[in-house]
């Protein structure tokens, strides 16, 4: 495997942010009267519930069970009686169903499951199946399930495990913390993940601007069979097949998965979940989210429960000196806009993100004049300013042969655009309706 | 905690206020009018010289220009119900360039006919800004040159630091009979010619300015000048006594203000890189057919107009690969 | 003198020349065409709607020459215009009842919570965000992607929101699609009562970001007696479009949502469609 990192083309680079709370330990967050769990937390089908209102849940025990391959069980984040099972705002602004769990204050683990002690000697299939009945999804922002990606299907052969811990967004330090903090359980995971594919090396990602989680990583994976690799620092670095291409030079064929050339990535707080789940056998019940924001008064990294609402969640860091003009869950360049404080923290919550009214800059739509920088810095090399024309025009055919379905949607073309035009939400739009048309073909 | 921090309410956000949108949230701070007024600077070095060397009378075509470029645009953009637009910068800078276009000694009225004929011929007709396909300026500055040849073919003789108001006339370098030694007087500018033609090191300052803030691409104005030397220097080494040495053509008869200011401008010419590289090419070659073989001294404006009309086909063909693009295999079918 | 002779007669053999195979290739090539088709043509409204299921009045008028449709399926003639092409043709019209579309919500801006929202204006870009930033997940966006695909202009958006008007809407369907929400129905357009709501929720949550939900209070379904004008549907209540209800029951039920409403009176404010 080659120890030197290459640029992928384009990205952009946005004004970082992360001192607000680079330096910030993470924090336990403490225990609440309530929270409310999102039932559908994962990428693919929605988990099956398993308890009803009135039932006594002990910390850990499952709440509802995956209802296929591509789904994932879901456990209480703390002892107490399941509320109500009721819709609750969701994270796309729909609302969505959630398990209110009134907290007893014991804080005490059910049943939980054996932890594997000699993951070393284990059968690939016993990790697996550990990873899946954890409920672990990908922790970065999309929600994939994770043992999904560590089982290819036949054929497929996995020669790379590549770890990320980019973290290209702005503002978000968490998983900066978490591989400073946590060196050891992220190689550990690392190590895990890595025997789980039958692999001997494994990567893990770090953008160059994280120079002490590097040496933090390094110095624990000195004698194990875990790589550390400096990334170079550009926005969209922690991007699936951007992270790809900078650590092993591949490309990832459009409409093709990271299988395809024989790569799995996962989040460093993925294999700090695939740690606890196989060493201790704790479910994902909690992540480390960065709360962070101008108009913030006290930022910092969190672990909190899933289930705290947002409120909550800003109580904590001391509330706000300002009123904000947006609030995101996630980073400032893929995270999603709110518009109400009872969204609750769910398994892919990176971020909890307070954008100030000086700072916020909204979209005016001018006309484009066709100055070229949205392709030039377009990391899947596409045309973006063309295709926003077709989709203005709803040619959705035209805006697929210009392959918009290659549209990772890092937004870099949006924010270069000195029209201020909404080009990512017509991606979003296009994607969505050429998707449609497929089915109906199908 | 002291008492006095413990008793202050936490200030909670009003979620009523919080606006909602697409990602991303975060923009680079770019706008239209940045760009366009960078633009404006960087013609300023050019602006000085072309005062230096044309006196007042040089001064007074530019304003000329650019105040009727934006009082045309303000007063269309009342006639057809449209929000005001000259902030965004475009009009002054299709004013100056105008301005830059022409010499010194023009009449009044026909600085506010190329405003006209910029303003709504070349740009408001097509839908204002961004849906222009040819460059405004040159729309202007063809129409006036075929409307009135004698005007628009009469330069001036410069006079440096004069600061006269009449003008004398004089030959463009291009119409002179090659051979003579004048190569310095053309790279400081000490030629005749439109405002915007005559001192070189103003316009490659200019230039320089415009590729720092990477507000063209640099394949456009290397392609175009690039060509341009080299056909003129295979037809220099040719025919010595019929051609001009290559030096000269690129850096006479506004050449550079085309390669730098014109071709680069972002609405006309391709969004690739690829794209501006050909369309430089382009430029470059119909500008040396013109120049050596056409009726005319100067073919600058007439290449980039063309090629602006061929700019969308080049923007079809030049479509990049995305990445991950893997061209489908030859006899296979699906 | 001479030039121009030889001008006009080298110009005038030309021209007679092509003239000739003009006429020849125009007799030998002839494309047969039912006159019928034209006629039927000139009796359509020539809106090029699509309402009928063909690619134009063009086409429509081609399908019911060669029988593979009927006049009446044409939504925006009217029953009179119906029977003239049925006679133009020889063939008994078929009764047809106008159909009309309803878009069932009533929260506009003024009795609705919304937050801000930023981007396109158009609905089916604004549900990718925060699912069109209203408070009610089912509610009508007001950016009017179904008016922009009326080609009647029969969908006024007032106060953030579309409104049908009966008397320009004939029924032709472009708008479905166009409604993320899929709020609209067509409805027979002798109903008049709608119910002007489409939330599935509780009524408490209904309440909480609509002023003018159906909160399924039943009061309409009481005041209709046992006619069953009206239907209960989980928390909301529609009107049965088999048996419609007349319009004296709204003032009879007195909704307190004011959810239950004429299309005429919904619509009206002296209106008048902008046809394109």
């Amino acid at each position: 495997m080659s120890e030197k990192s290459r640029k992928f083309k384009g990205g952009v680079h946005p004004k970082e942010s992360k001192t607000l709370t680079e330096s910030k330990p993470i924090q336990d967050a403490p225990l609440l009267e309530s929270y409310k769990v999102i039932m559908h937390q994962n990428i693919g089908a929605p988990p099956e519930l398993v308890v009803k209102k009135g039932d006594q849940v002990k910390k850990g025990d499952l709440l509802a069970k995956a209802s296929g391959f591509v789904s994932v069980p879901l456990h209480a984040p703390t002892s107490g009686t399941v509320k109500t099972i009721d819709k609750c705002a969701g994270p796309t602004g729909i609302h969505v169903p959630a398990i209110e769990i009134t907290a007893d204050g014991e804080d005490e683990w059910g049943d939980s499951m054996e932890p594997i002690s000699n993951w070393v000697q284990a059968e690939s299939t016993v990790i697996k199946q550990r990873i899946w009945e954890a409920g672990i999804v990908g922790m970065g922002g999309a929600g994939f399930p994770a043992h999904v990606k560590l089982s290819p299907p036949e054929g497929k052969i996995i020669d790379t495990l590549i770890i990320n811990g980019a973290e290209c967004e702005p503002y978000l330090t968490a998983d900066h913390r978490l591989m400073l903090e946590h060196a050891e359980e992220v190689v550990l995971g690392t190590a895990i993940l890595a025997r789980s594919l039958g692999l001997k090396r494994a990567v893990i990602g770090v953008e160059g601007n994280k120079s002490d989680a590097i040496e933090a990583l390094k110095a624990v994976s000195a004698n194990t069979n875990v790589d550390v690799l400096g990334l170079p620092v550009n926005y969209p670095q922690g991007a699936e097949r951007q992270l790809i291409y900078t650590v092993t030079g591949r490309e990832v064929p459009i409409g093709k998965l990271p299988m395809d050339v024989h790569c799995v990535v996962q989040n460093v707080a993925t294999t700090v979940a695939v740690a606890d789940a196989v060493i201790k056998g704790r479910p994902s019940i909690e992540r480390i989210t960065t709360v962070t924001g101008k108009p913030i008064v006290n930022p910092g990294n969190w672990r909190f429960r899933l289930g705290t609402p947002i409120s909550k969640a800003l109580e904590l860091v001391g509330g706000v000196s300002e009123q904000p003009a947006k609030l995101l869950l996630g980073g400032p360049m893929m995270g999603m806009a709110q518009s109400s404080l009872d969204v609750t923290v769910m398994k892919s919550t990176s971020g909890i993100l307070l954008i100030a009214n000086d700072e916020v800059s909204l979209y005016t739509s001018e006309p484009c004049i066709r100055c070229g920088r949205c392709v030039e810095c377009c990391p899947m090399n596409i045309l973006p300013a063309t295709i926003s024309q077709a989709v203005e025009n709803n040619r959705f055919d035209w805006a697929e042969d210009l392959n918009v379905l290659a549209c990772i949607e890092c937004g870099s073309c949006s924010y270069v655009c000195p029209s201020h035009r909404p080009l990512n939400q017509h991606f979003k739009r296009a994607k969505i309706e050429i998707q449609a048309q497929l089915r109906k073909k199908k | 905690m002291s008492e006095t921090e413990t008793t202050l309410p936490i200030q909670m956000p009003d979620p009523s206020k919080l606006v909602v949108s697409n990602s991303p949230h975060m923009r680079s701070g770019e706008n239209i009018s940045k760009i366009m007024f960078t633009g404006v600077v960087a013609m300023l070095p050019a602006c000085v010289a072309a005062v230096l060397f044309f006196g007042l009378a040089a001064l007074e075509v530019l304003l000329l220009c650019s105040i009727s470029c934006v009082v045309i645009e303000e007063g269309w953009n009342k006639l057809v119900k449209r929000k005001s637009s000259w902030k965004d910068g475009s009009a002054i800078i299709t004013g100056i360039l105008l301005g830059m276009n022409l010499n010194a000694g023009v009449p009044w009225w026909v600085c506010i006919l190329g405003g006209f004929l910029a303003i709504i011929l070349g740009k408001q007709l097509y839908g204002g800004l961004g849906s222009n396909p040819f460059n405004p300026v040159l729309v202007a500055r063809v129409g006036l040159l075929i409307g009135f040849p004698e005007i628009m073919t009469t330069w001036d003789k410069p006079a440096l630091g004069s600061m006269k108001v009449d003008a004398i006339t004089a030959a463009t370098p291009l119409g002179l009979a090659p051979g003579e030694s004048f190569f310095p007087d053309v790279l400081l500018g000490n030629v005749g010619g439109c405002l915007g033609e005559t001192s070189a090191v103003a316009l490659l300052i200019g230039g320089a300015i415009l590729l720092a803030f990477k507000l063209i691409k640099w394949q456009v104005p290397v392609a175009f000048l690039g060509s341009v030397f080299v056909i003129t220097g295979i037809a220099h080494l040719i025919s010595p006594e019929t051609v001009h040495s290559p030096f000269i053509h690129v850096c006479t008869g506004g050449l550079l203000l085309g390669a730098f200011f014109m071709a680069t401008d972002m609405v006309t010419s391709p969004m690739t890189k690829k794209g501006a590289l050909i369309f430089g090419l382009g430029c470059g070659v119909i500008t040396s057919v013109i120049r050596l073989w056409g009726s005319y001294p100067e073919g600058v404006s007439f290449a980039i107009l063309f090629m602006n009309a061929l700019t969308p086909l080049i923007d079809r063909v030049t479509i990049n690969n995305p990445f991950g693009y893997t061209a489908p295999l030859k006899g296979v079918v699906e | 003198m001479n030039t121009a002779f030889i001008a006009i007669i080298s110009v005038g053999t030309l021209a007679t020349f092509l003239g000739v195979i003009i006429g020849v290739v125009a007799k030998a090539f002839v494309v047969e065409v039912d006159e019928r088709v034209e006629g039927v043509e000139d009796l359509l409204p020539g809106a090029n709607c699509g309402g009928c299921g063909f690619a134009g009045c063009a086409d429509f008028a081609k399908g019911v020459v060669a029988e593979m449709a009927t006049p009446d399926q044409c939504p925006v003639c009217a029953t009179e215009e119906i029977s003239r092409i049925a006679d133009y043709l020889g063939i008994v019209a078929e009764e047809k009842e106008k159909r009309m579309a309803v878009v069932r919500c009533s929260g506009d801006a003024a009795n609705t919570v919304r937050s801000l929202y930023n981007g396109v204006r158009d609905c089916r870009s604004a549900v990718l965000v925060a699912g069109g930033a209203k408070g009610c997940d089912y509610g009508c966006l007001g950016f009017g992607s179904c008016a922009d695909a009326c080609p009647f202009g029969a969908i006024e958006i007032r106060d953030a929101l579309a409104i049908v008007h009966p008397d320009l809407c004939v029924g032709c369907e472009n708008c479905l699609a166009a409604c993320p929400k899929d709020l609209i129905i067509m409805t027979p357009a002798s109903a008049d009562v709608h119910v002007y709501c489409n939330s599935p929720e509780k009524g408490a949550a209904k309440r909480k970001v609509c002023k003018t939900a159906c909160i399924a209070c039943r009061k309409c379904v009481k005041a209709s007696g046992e006619e069953g004008h009206m239907l209960v549907d989980g928390f909301l209540v529609k009107t049965n479009y088999e048996n419609p209800p007349q319009p004296e029951l709204v003032e009879a039920s007195a909704c307190p949502t004011t959810a239950l409403r004429q299309a005429t009176v919904h619509a009206e404010n002296g209106y008048e469609g902008v046809f394109k």
